[in-house]
């Protein structure tokens, strides 16, 4: 298997490279739950955080993960800068190229504009989601979630409820779990399921309580505001009542079910404020917690890829 | 000009459905004499020796942008014609959405003076439907007629609002005017980037579903009912809209169409990792799609085969593909990329010409198209099988926008004659 260059999406992983990341994110939990949570595997590498869609907790994310393994980390806010001017996208990425940064972080509206970015710089890129696309690192800290709350990270039932059509969240989960075997079932109204799901292997329930039947682990998705009102859904009311996640709804679930949310979430809309924050059921903030140790391991393997195909230069007195 | 004769020639003639080796002498730009048996009287005349190549009345290519006025670093007429000589093409059916649109008389006077200027080749050009292209209110199609124009269409655009379209279709009936629609429901196909369907959703684009074209269909052939006007679709690209295709021509209407080379050839997956340089209007098809479209050409329920020659430069495609524009640039590789059709058993050289030359010329009322005694010498001579690599950076457009760089085909040109004037090719 070729040692992992970029990471720009979860399609391209083979199942051995998602445990690698896994397992090494376990030494990173441990880390951070440490006193002392700092190490040098990215010390004296430049990071690069560029976030074209707004994003506080993703970023927060990445720049604590990078400060923690040693790295120089710049956040550049895209949204703020010389894309207002009308520099292209390639312009952009060129330009950053110059300064030779070791890894860049992107986040970007549109799918496959992360993909395009890689192809025209000379740095590792690490896809922060692009477009509806895919999300990487939220698919490997949901997986890592799963599997220590579960034991296991295969043959579970796993509902991912919600806003499938719009969510890069979803296509990379439902790649992730596909990989390891897992029985994925997505549900909601079919005006938020994307085209051609039926080639996907897998199952796509329209009733909340069918969809959550025995499942080991629900995920709910977020519903973009701008999507509630009349063109996709009749309103929030409506959706809250049949899509929402209520404790009526959960006990179709095993009873030992987790709940999962990608956050930031809207309670009444698709989760009740009261289950997401159940500690017994909620795995919400372990979620947090585990992105920051999935995004250390990953950056961790990527520099190692780098570090492994510099040749090693002179140093300047 | 001096008469010239060919000889050992396999003559593609799609009018007559033959494919043989004969001869063919041309003579004051017309066709004068074509025999399969007896040898032609060579006095007076160069000869040329075909070495059992093919002879096939040149291409008449609808829907070729042309990026002047307004675009012009885009392509030229002189670029242009330069392609489509390579290309094999003898005339041009030009579109209109350039910048300012061709929507006035004054406008196509302009745009045929810098034709005229530049291209050895033959250019027709067609108007705009409406005006500035906006679906508002119809263009002077009289006027425009007088000016030269062969066709009006607004191209990309679809007349949204019927009434106005309806109209239009009324008047141009009474004007004997053919109307070319872009055939794409427009409110399932805003945003779109692709098909929708299982890559879309892989790729996280917005999609369009196959439907709207046949919805787009329906709609224009129940304003043809009505208003009985000449009509050409002008890419015709998914199973589901053959049915209605179909039942349209058996019922009478005064309708045909057309498809793009390219969804000929590829297909929705070639898009592969974000390629913009595959991404054209309509989207690319499902492979099922494709086979039904290429079934349809061969059966004659689609008429034509054109380039859709859509230049774009390097800015406009090296974004996000969403960002990205449409269009593929087609003069040089709608031949190449055809002969894969036929080296796929998928059709004859002669089915091939009807829907490349014969049918166009014949439904846009243009000379060529033909190689019967009297028409003019429109040729070009190709060699089917000789294999190359193409590379875009020598394409003649000025515009280097091919989903077909790097790839092996097969069918490079040995000459193209305009009247009977040699305007590419020598050796041979």
């Amino acid at each position: 298997m070729a040692p992992l260059k970029h990471l720009l999406g979860i399609e391209p992983l083979h199942p051995t490279q998602i445990t690698e990341i896994l397992d090494l994110s376990e030494r990173y939990v441990t880390l951070n739950r440490a006193v002392h949570k700092h190490n040098d595997a990215l010390a004296g590498l430049t990071q690069i955080n560029m976030f074209f869609e707004n994003s506080t907790r993703t970023q927060a994310s990445f720049e604590l993960a990078g400060k923690r393994l040693g790295a120089d980390v710049m956040n550049m806010a895209m949204q703020a800068s010389s894309v207002k001017k009308g520099e292209t996208l390639i312009d952009t990425a060129v330009t950053l190229n110059a300064m030779h940064p070791d890894l860049l972080v992107v986040r970007h509206p549109h799918s496959g504009a992360v993909d395009l970015l890689a192809q025209k710089v000379n740095c590792a890129v690490l896809n922060a989601g692009d477009g509806r696309h895919e999300h990487p690192t939220q698919a490997l800290l949901d997986a890592l979630t799963i599997r220590r709350a579960k034991g296991r990270l295969h043959r579970l039932t796993i509902a991912i409820c919600g806003d499938i059509a719009h969510s890069r969240v979803a296509r990379s989960n439902i790649m992730l779990l596909g990989k390891m075997e897992n029985r994925v079932r997505l549900v909601g109204p079919p005006t938020l399921m994307p085209s051609g799901i039926e080639h996907f292997g897998v199952e796509v329930v329209e009733n909340m309580e069918e969809g959550l039947k025995d499942a080991d682990v629900v995920m709910m998705l977020r519903l973009q505001k701008e999507r509630m009102d009349g063109g996709f859904i009749p309103s929030e009311r409506e959706y809250y009542h049949r899509f929402g996640l209520d404790s009526a709804k959960l006990k179709h679930a095993k009873p030992d079910a987790i709940v999962m949310h990608p956050g930031p979430m809207n309670r009444g809309v698709e989760i009740d404020g009261e289950i997401a924050d159940d500690l017994n059921r909620s795995v919400i903030q372990e979620q947090v917690e585990m992105g920051v140790a999935v995004r250390m391991a990953a950056m961790d393997l990527l520099m190692q890829t780098r570090r492994a195909s510099m040749k090693p230069q002179g140093v300047m007195v | 000009m001096p008469a010239t004769l060919f000889t050992n020639a396999r003559i593609i003639d799609p009018a007559a459905g033959t494919d043989r080796i004969g001869q063919l002498r041309v003579q004051s730009g017309k066709v004068v004499e074509v025999s399969y048996d007896a040898a032609i009287d060579p006095s007076n005349a160069e000869i040329l020796d075909a070495k059992g190549k093919c002879l096939a009345p040149g291409i008449v290519d609808i829907g070729v942008k042309v990026c002047e006025p307004g675009e012009r670093h885009k392509e030229s007429f002189r670029s242009a014609a330069a392609a489509a000589a390579a290309g094999g093409i003898t005339t041009i059916v030009t579109r209109p959405d350039t910048n300012p649109s061709i929507d006035t008389p004054e406008a196509l006077e302009f745009q045929t003076r810098r034709a005229q200027d530049a291209a050895p080749i033959r250019v027709a050009p067609m108007a705009a439907l409406t005006k500035e292209r906006a679906g508002r209110e119809m263009t002077e199609i009289g006027f425009l007629q007088d000016a030269g124009a062969v066709a009006f269409t607004d191209c990309d655009h679809v007349v949204q609002n019927t009434k106005v379209f309806s109209r239009a279709l009324t008047y141009a009936r009474s004007l004997g005017a053919l109307v070319m629609a872009h055939v794409q429901e427009p409110g399932l196909s805003a945003g779109a980037a692709v098909t929708s369907g299982k890559f879309a959703s892989l790729r996280g684009l917005p999609g369009v579903t196959a439907m709207a074209e046949r919805m787009a269909l329906d709609r224009d052939i129940a304003l043809l009912e009505m208003t009985g006007a000449a009509y050409h679709a002008d890419q015709i690209t998914t199973a589901r809209a053959l049915p209605a295709l179909e039942r349209a021509k058996s019922n009478g209407l005064n309708i045909s169409a057309g498809v793009s080379i390219h969804h000929l050839t590829l297909n929705e997956l070639d898009v592969a990792d974000y390629r913009t340089f595959f991404k054209v209007k309509p989207p690319l098809r499902s492979e099922e799609d494709r086979c039904a479209v290429v079934e349809a050409l061969a059966s004659g329920l689609i008429d034509t085969l054109s380039s859709m020659h859509t230049p774009q430069d390097e800015e406009s495609k090296r974004l996000p593909f969403e960002e990205a524009a449409s269009g593929a640039v087609g003069l040089e590789t709608l031949l190449p990329a055809s002969m894969r059709l036929i080296h796929a058993g998928d059709l004859t050289l002669p089915q091939l010409f009807a829907a490349l030359s014969m049918r166009p010329a014949k439904r846009l009322g243009l000379k060529g198209g033909r190689l019967a005694v009297g028409s003019v010498a429109d040729l070009i001579l190709f060699d089917p099988e000789a294999p190359f690599v193409l590379d875009r950076t020598k394409l003649s457009s000025k515009s280097k926008n091919t989903p077909f760089d790097g790839a092996r085909v097969q069918g490079r040109m040995l000459g193209t004659w305009v009247g009977g004037a040699r305007i590419y090719g020598g050796d041979t």
